[in-house]
């Protein structure tokens, strides 16, 4: 027994089993069944195989409007929230910059708060009546009040707002952390060579920054694949003209609020298939796969 | 000491991603809270609250009970001690549970799915309905208790609970579809609402409305379905027939649709604010008088109360206009099926208990008096306990009841089948709002689209 609790080759095992099993249990298991169910139809009292069929109706307008706000809103995000945080980060971490703890706070805070919140807090903000916080800000301008939550590209952007306010704090984590590991040195031998602050940012600051980058491009892809909340907290499952429709969104309406649990867990493999290829192609393209010499 | 510490952070590690994992589980459906745009009908979910119902006996039979509506679970608690004083041989101990609205319903099919962790009995929303009617349904008949006071009950309420003949669910209420008017901006156009017959009427009077007032007759749900639906059914169409056969592109819907249309374009109605009558623009736009008038059913009422009490006094309910002298005057509309599941433990006891507060007359005045809902058995309706004073005729004035009587028999239900769910969400997120707000659409194209892609299912 105590040779047993003692050995070397048990000990590793044994730490690392409750990671195996937690995914084991939450991450194999679901997806094994996922993939089951979506060759299924699945009704009260009975599980029948049905083929492709689920798969072949993916083919409808509902599916390829949800793939393109998905795609799209991954692409604003990616435009907004990788660059924009990268800057402020440099900034905060900048020896000019006064009050840096209080703005690393205030830019971080979003990300405690529920996003159910801040939605509803959105949602009022961007009400369509001309009294309506924004609509009243706009007017002052001269710009005509407008239906927000009713057009399309209104739409879209909102819910990259909403996530650049909840997330930007975290991606600005991230690169600070980055920045921290550059050698103060490099920027010194640079200053001698006559370098500018420009130069300095991006021959220096960006390059050193490319694993947290790659890292903060690689979850962005995915979170926004898979994004819902956005979505969810402004026109709940059912926008207009399937304007704040998501893949996940879908997989939502269609398995739970519809009861097709089956074609619900088609959208879901789709979805992973998607996302795993897109994120092998942008690691194998920014040479994470590439052999260490 | 450098051991004691790797293994700490080993540990912290484990728990930090045993957490991830679980709570990547439980993303999608944590953010239930918000009911879609309220489309329940008569009830906004609220959290959790659990109530050990009332105390009784050592040898009380445990009955659970889910809700998603905090209200129905006071009304059930005060229910069980009430059976429990009147049957002591029978005595039932409730463990009732509000969940917020989504998940509530997602858990519930969950476990009749899965055939294990379901509650004795529970409450389901009409829009929710139809998921649990797909195969064999899961739930308990419950026609036994339903036969003896069928001829008492508005009969199409139970219809929209039923598969092949065989009632699953009790309904909640009647949910007679009628209109709100603003009498003092009426009253400013020189318009009587009694006079108010048919639609071509209500039509008349929005241009006076609107001629006296500048402001528009009445507000057009774009996200939802509550202006729409009952404006069919009151003419015998629907989403589905009663076979399940799509018939939203029939003409009548077109008709009435484009009714609906030529009433935004004359400019005697808008779309509502915020899409539906539920969001917080409208009720701000019709507390402020712009409107003089918004057809919702009956358990509508309590938003008044609740959101929009400046109005106390100067709001009338009457009968929907007809769409031709003698033809139907309401529809009922939304709706709450309380059932009993196959998992449940005594199923009469359950079976019982629930006929004691959906069918019995005395549950039935509990439910306008507790609940503010038109009873589904309108033998109540001229009771003196219904007729007696409270909050709801404070406010809208008396003689609800007096004119619900006088439509009772015009009060037809929609059909319920698998496709509803997804026909009433088509409606609600296309045909109504490229018809009537975008107007990218004609109503016939709106509904001639939608109408094939339920087809295509």
């Amino acid at each position: 027994m105590k040779s047993l609790l003692h050995s070397r080759k048990i000990a590793p095992y044994v730490f690392i089993a409750p990671f195996l099993i937690s995914v084991a249990l939450f991450m194999a298991y679901p997806i094994a069944s996922a993939i089951v169910m979506s060759f299924q139809e699945i009704v009260p009292g009975s599980e029948t195989f049905v083929g492709l069929k689920n798969y072949k109706a993916l083919n409808n307008s509902h599916f390829f409007a949800a793939v393109s706000n998905s795609l799209r809103y991954t692409f604003w995000t990616l435009v907004v929230l990788i660059p924009l945080p990268l800057v402020l980060a440099v900034w905060l971490n900048a020896k000019f910059m006064v009050a840096k703890n209080f703005f690393r706070s205030a830019l971080f805070v979003p990300s405690l708060t529920s996003i159910v919140v801040g939605g509803a807090i959105f949602r009022l903000v961007f009400g369509e009546l001309p009294e309506a916080p924004m609509n009243k800000l706009l007017s002052l301008f001269g710009v005509e009040p407008r239906n927000w939550m009713g057009g399309a590209a209104t739409g879209m952007l909102l819910m990259v707002l909403l996530a650049t306010w909840r997330w930007l704090g975290v991606n600005i984590v991230y690169f600070l952390s980055g920045l921290q590991s550059i050698p103060q040195e490099l920027y010194e031998a640079a200053e001698i060579d006559g370098a500018g602050p420009l130069q300095k940012f991006l021959r220096i600051t960006v390059p050193m920054l490319k694993p947290v980058t790659v890292y903060v491009l690689t979850i962005s892809i995915y979170g926004g694949l898979a994004m819902f909340t956005e979505s969810y907290v402004f026109w709940g499952v059912n926008s207009p003209n399937d304007i704040g429709l998501t893949i996940v969104g879908y997989l939502y309406k269609e398995g739970l609020v519809f009861f097709n649990l089956g074609f619900g867990a088609a959208i879901g493999i789709t979805l992973l298939v998607g996302v795993l290829v897109i994120n092998l192609i942008q690691l194998t393209l920014s040479g994470q796969f590439r052999r260490e010499d | 000491m450098l051991r004691s510490k790797r293994f700490s952070l080993l540990a912290l590690i484990t728990a930090l991603l045993a957490a991830l994992a679980l709570s990547g589980c439980g993303g999608g459906g944590a953010s239930g809270g918000a009911d879609n745009g309220g489309s329940t009908g008569t009830e906004t979910g609220t959290g959790t609250s659990s109530g050990d119902g009332p105390s009784s006996g050592g040898d009380a039979t445990v009955l659970t009970f889910w809700t998603f509506n905090a209200i129905h679970q006071e009304f059930y608690e005060a229910a069980a001690e009430r059976w429990n004083a009147a049957n002591p041989d029978r005595q039932i101990k409730l463990e009732a549970t509000t969940y917020p609205y989504q998940d509530m319903h997602n858990n519930l099919l969950l476990a009749v799915q899965s055939g294990v962790g379901a509650p004795d009995m529970a409450d389901i929303e009409i829009s929710k309905f139809a998921n649990f009617l797909k195969g064999t349904p899961q739930l308990e008949p419950l026609n036994d208790i339903v036969d003896p006071v069928i001829d008492k009950l508005i009969k199409s309420r139970l219809d929209i609970y039923s598969k092949d003949g065989t009632v699953y669910g009790l309904p909640t209420h009647a949910g007679a579809a009628v209109m709100y008017y603003n009498t003092e901006l009426l009253g400013q156009a020189g318009v009587n609402p009694d006079g108010i017959k048919t639609w071509a009427d209500f039509f008349e009077a929005g241009q006076k409305v609107k001629a006296a007032t500048g402001k528009v007759m009445t507000t057009v749900e774009t996200s939802d379905q509550w202006t729409f639906w009952p404006m069919i059914v009151q003419r015998g169409s629907d989403f589905l027939d009663q076979d399940g056969n799509v018939i939203l592109d029939n003409d009548i819907n077109i008709e009435v649709l484009q009714f609906l249309r030529s009433m935004v374009d004359e400019g005697i109605a808008v779309a509502t604010p915020g899409g539906n009558h539920h969001a917080e623009e409208y009720y701000g736009f019709m507390a402020q008088g712009n409107a003089a008038a918004v057809s919702m059913p009956i358990w509508y009422m309590g938003r008044f109360l609740e959101y929009m009490p400046d109005l106390k006094g100067k709001i009338a309910i009457r009968p929907l206009p007809a769409w031709e002298a003698g033809g139907k005057r309401s529809a009922g509309m939304g709706g709450t099926g309380t059932v009993v599941t196959t998992q449940a433990k005594d199923k009469q006891l359950a079976k019982d208990f629930l006929a004691y507060v959906k069918l019995s007359e005395e549950g039935n005045i509990k439910i306008w008096t507790e609940l503010g809902f038109d009873p589904p058995r309108w033998d109540v309706w001229d009771s003196p306990e219904v007729k007696a004073p409270n909050k709801f005729s404070d406010y809208f004035g008396d003689g609800i009841f007096d004119m619900l009587l006088e439509i009772r028999n015009e009060i037809d239900s929609p059909t319920t089948s698998e496709l509803t769910p997804l026909a009433s969400d088509l409606v609600k997120t296309s045909v109504m709002f490229r018809a009537l707000e975008e107007k990218s659409a004609t109503p016939e194209q709106a509904l001639k689209e939608a109408a094939d892609e339920l087809r295509g299912r």
